[in-house]
């Protein structure tokens, strides 16, 4: 097998041009290995060669952001390589900044694979763990050891397109995207053994850090009902009997959206629930338990709301990411307010 | 309470005239079996087939998985108040038929029956891929309700791991443990510099199909109590559950619980395991919190320093497991928890329902959204008629070509939240 070819990319420092004082060097290319580029070398063996290092000083990339990168990236593409890698940066933010800039250009502009390494408080880790894959590294260039063969291990999978294991197993700083994999032990053993560590005071990590909660605010009550068109929507799975656009019992992919014009009462021969989440027994005997079309008739009857808004929107709240819900409501929410509906009763199960 | 557990390993099970342990091979006679599990007069016909690990068959869909065992000494016997007489059991000797177990499988009764695979990589998510399976189909009679349905079976696939469990009665055990529970008192007496530990076992409740018996007793309709853990060890709590396969705790799963096993293992080592405590995820809010109440105010009561806290189920139970872990860090009691996510089949999906700062130690049993094919196997039992339906499938999931695109959720046991199993997620 040929050898996998690399173009590395690190700053004035670390090529041994100097310091701060020459953090306006302009980019530019040298052939083969810089600087840590070596120690990378050392790690690839046979299966890849670092063909060109790009170098640029850390303030003139953060100062001519624009020009760096058109250089940089005319440079890499000239070099054609199956894997880009930049840095670690460590602790240094502009090189972090940059590293993760020229390594979002590259991916994007010339889809190529790219990788980096930095410190978990980097400022260049927020900015960009979720858009490509950064080694978790230690503050100072005292860990390069340390970080040189997960970055080159992980180098050679993403240039050789091989699956990429959970953060953990590779070493990658957590990127917001959960990865399964077997651990060592059994969940319970390594609840048992937090545990311990908990109550002991000694630090431990948990395997999924809470999320900010994206919690919604109510709007207002609405105080007039009179003269407003009301619409139904359900994460209750009520869909026309044969669900026709075939919603997902589980893991909803999509929201279906019917018409119900002249339908006064949902029936077991018209329509049914696709939730599978719940006994199915009692909405498909009669639907209006989920979806309150019946009821909502009679209030339109009675004067007591404008009008039923004549279509309704359904999916299956059951097992559906909170991601998927929430581009599905972002869609149809639009779809309401283009109709001019003024409320909304949302129903589950 | 002392329980002397005694295991009996199968290698192999084989249908025969005559039901008996030789050797290590579990022998039977189906027609007993038959016999016994159609005295239910909602089912038609049964039959019986075996799956052994490493064959290429999978079985689908899967109902309930339960273990074989009886008591040899103590009272009452397994099963207490739903297939022996009611009897305060988790005392005495119980033989476990290891290696073995009773898989359920039939029409399907909701859309949350799962897969078991024997080979291949779906039998990498199942732990039942490497138990020798006595697999029971059941026919139901026509007209039955759902819900007859599932109590017929959930019963029959009982009463016939009972009776191939007491097959194990007068044999000697290959291996031995015992598992000592004394009360609280005596038990910090023993121990009294070591941390106190209790366990709150959360039991799906929902109702509907989705249920859990405590001695016979609907869960749902109970206040958060304590048990001793062998009792559960004698079959004390049973699923009732059509809830997705991948997190529901099979029979099998609350019989071999690993909390318990792993919290033994410590016990008198780094920590006191002192405390069982058993809680609802009921639906309504009301319930919620009552519930929840009294978790947190049993452990304060026990004077615990920590809790592992196992849930079940997803989405609405989210709600429940944070609000116990949040209660319960409240009283100044050191929580962990143990759930699975659906974070989407990309993984980038918020994983939780529900969510709390004070839920900061979280073990994960792995994203349920994630996306497996299943290749063809030579064999079926039970019926790929559902395959596109079962929560975790989707329309297309059975190809022409006998693979099966499922997402993990599908498969029975895959995101055990008692934490099983090894499959985890970052």
């Amino acid at each position: 097998m040929s050898k996998f070819r690399v173009v590395h990319y690190i700053n004035q420092f670390y090529a041994g041009i100097g310091g701060e004082e020459f953090a306006d060097h302009k980019p530019e290319v040298r052939e083969g290995v810089v600087g840590p580029g070596m120690a990378l070398a050392g790690a690839f063996g046979d299966k890849a060669e670092i063909i060109s290092t790009v170098v640029c000083g850390d303030s003139f990339f953060n100062e001519n952001v624009a020009e760096a990168k058109k250089t940089i990236l005319d440079m890499v593409k000239k070099a054609n390589p199956d894997i880009f890698i930049a840095g670690p940066a460590f602790n240094a933010g502009r090189y972090g900044v940059a590293c993760g800039t020229i390594c979002e250009a590259v991916k994007e502009e010339l889809n190529i694979p790219v990788i980096t390494g930095m410190f978990e408080e980097n400022p260049g880790t927020d900015m960009f763990k979720d858009k490509m894959y950064i080694v978790a590294t230690k503050p100072s260039a005292a860990g390069m050891r340390d970080a040189i063969p997960v970055i080159a291990a992980l180098a050679l999978k993403l240039a050789g397109k091989e699956k990429i294991g959970a953060s953990v197993e590779e070493g990658y700083l957590p990127n917001n995207t959960r990865v399964n994999f077997f651990e060592k032990e059994r969940g319970s053993r390594r609840a048992v053994d937090m545990l311990i560590k908990k109550m002991a005071g000694k630090p431990f990590v948990t395997e999924y850090p809470m999320p900010d909660f994206d919690r919604v605010e109510p709007n207002p009550a609405v105080n007039d009902f009179k003269s407003i068109t009301v619409a139904l929507v359900t994460s209750g799975g009520i869909v026309p009997k044969g669900n026709p656009d075939h919603i997902e019992s589980s893991s909803a992919s999509k929201y279906g959206e019917y018409d119900i014009t002249g339908v006064n009462d949902l029936t077991a021969e018209t329509y049914e629930t696709a939730h599978g989440g719940y006994d199915p027994v009692y909405a498909n005997a009669d639907a209006d338990r989920v979806l309150p079309v019946d009821v909502m008739r009679d209030f339109e009857r009675e004067g007591i709301i404008g009008k039923l808004h004549n279509k309704f929107y359904t999916t299956v709240g059951n097992g559906t990411s909170t991601k998927s819900s929430k581009q599905f409501a972002a869609e149809y929410a639009q779809k309401l307010k283009n109709d001019n509906v003024q409320a909304v009763i949302l129903t589950s199960t | 309470m002392k329980l002397e557990v005694g295991y009996i390993q199968i290698r192999d099970i084989s249908l025969a005239d005559e039901s008996r342990i030789d050797d290590g091979v579990l022998y039977i006679n189906t027609k007993e079996l038959e016999e016994l599990a159609l005295e239910d007069e909602h089912l038609e016909a049964v039959s019986f087939d075996v799956a052994r690990p490493g064959e290429s068959i999978r079985i689908t869909p899967v109902k309930d998985v339960i273990e074989p065992r009886a008591k040899v000494e103590g009272p009452g016997d397994v099963f207490p108040g739903v297939v022996t007489k009611m009897s305060t059991v988790g005392s005495g000797k119980t033989h476990v038929l290891r290696g073995a177990a009773v898989v359920t499988v039939g029409k399907i009764v909701g859309f949350q029956e799962g897969i078991i695979d024997m080979t291949g990589l779906g039998a990498e998510y199942t732990p039942f891929s490497a138990t020798n399976n006595l697999v029971v189909n059941f026919t139901p009679k026509e007209g039955l309700t759902a819900h007859e349905y599932e109590a017929a079976i959930r019963k029959a696939g009982l009463k016939i791991a009972y009776a191939v469990g007491k097959l194990g009665v007068s044999h000697k055990p290959d291996e031995i443990k015992v598992y000592e529970f004394p009360s609280i008192i005596e038990a910090t007496k023993l121990y009294p510099d070591l941390p106190r530990v209790g366990y709150v076992l959360m039991l799906q409740s929902q109702g509907l199909l989705h249920d859990t018996y405590v001695y016979g007793v609907d869960m749902k309709q109970s206040l958060t109590t304590m048990l001793s853990p062998t009792e559960i060890m004698d079959g004390a709590i049973l699923s009732g559950n059509c809830v997705s396969a991948c997190d529901k705790n099979t029979t099998y799963h609350h019989q071999n619980n690993p909390v318990i096993e792993d919290l033994f293992e410590e016990h008198g080592k780094t920590l006191n395991f002192v405390a069982l405590i058993i809680t609802n995820e009921n639906v309504y809010l009301a319930d919620k919190i009552r519930s929840s109440d009294w978790t947190a105010k049993l452990v304060n009561y026990l004077d615990l320093d920590g809790v592992i806290i196992s849930q079940e189920g997803f989405g609405n139970p989210d709600t429940d497991l944070i609000m116990n872990c949040k209660k319960i860090e409240e009283t100044g009691t050191h929580t962990v928890i143990i759930t699975d996510e659906y974070a989407g089949r990309d993984g980038t999906s918020q994983s939780l329902a529900d969510a709390d700062p004070s839920a900061d130690a979280l073990v994960t049993a792995g994203n349920a959204n994630q996306v497996v094919t299943l290749p063809k196997l030579d064999r079926v039992i039970g019926t790929l008629d559902y395959t596109d339906k079962i929560a975790g499938g989707y329309a297309g999931s059975l190809a022409d070509d006998g693979t099966i695109t499922v997402e993990i959720q599908a498969i029975t046991g895959s995101t055990n939240e008692l934490g099983f199993s090894r499959l985890s997620a970052r």
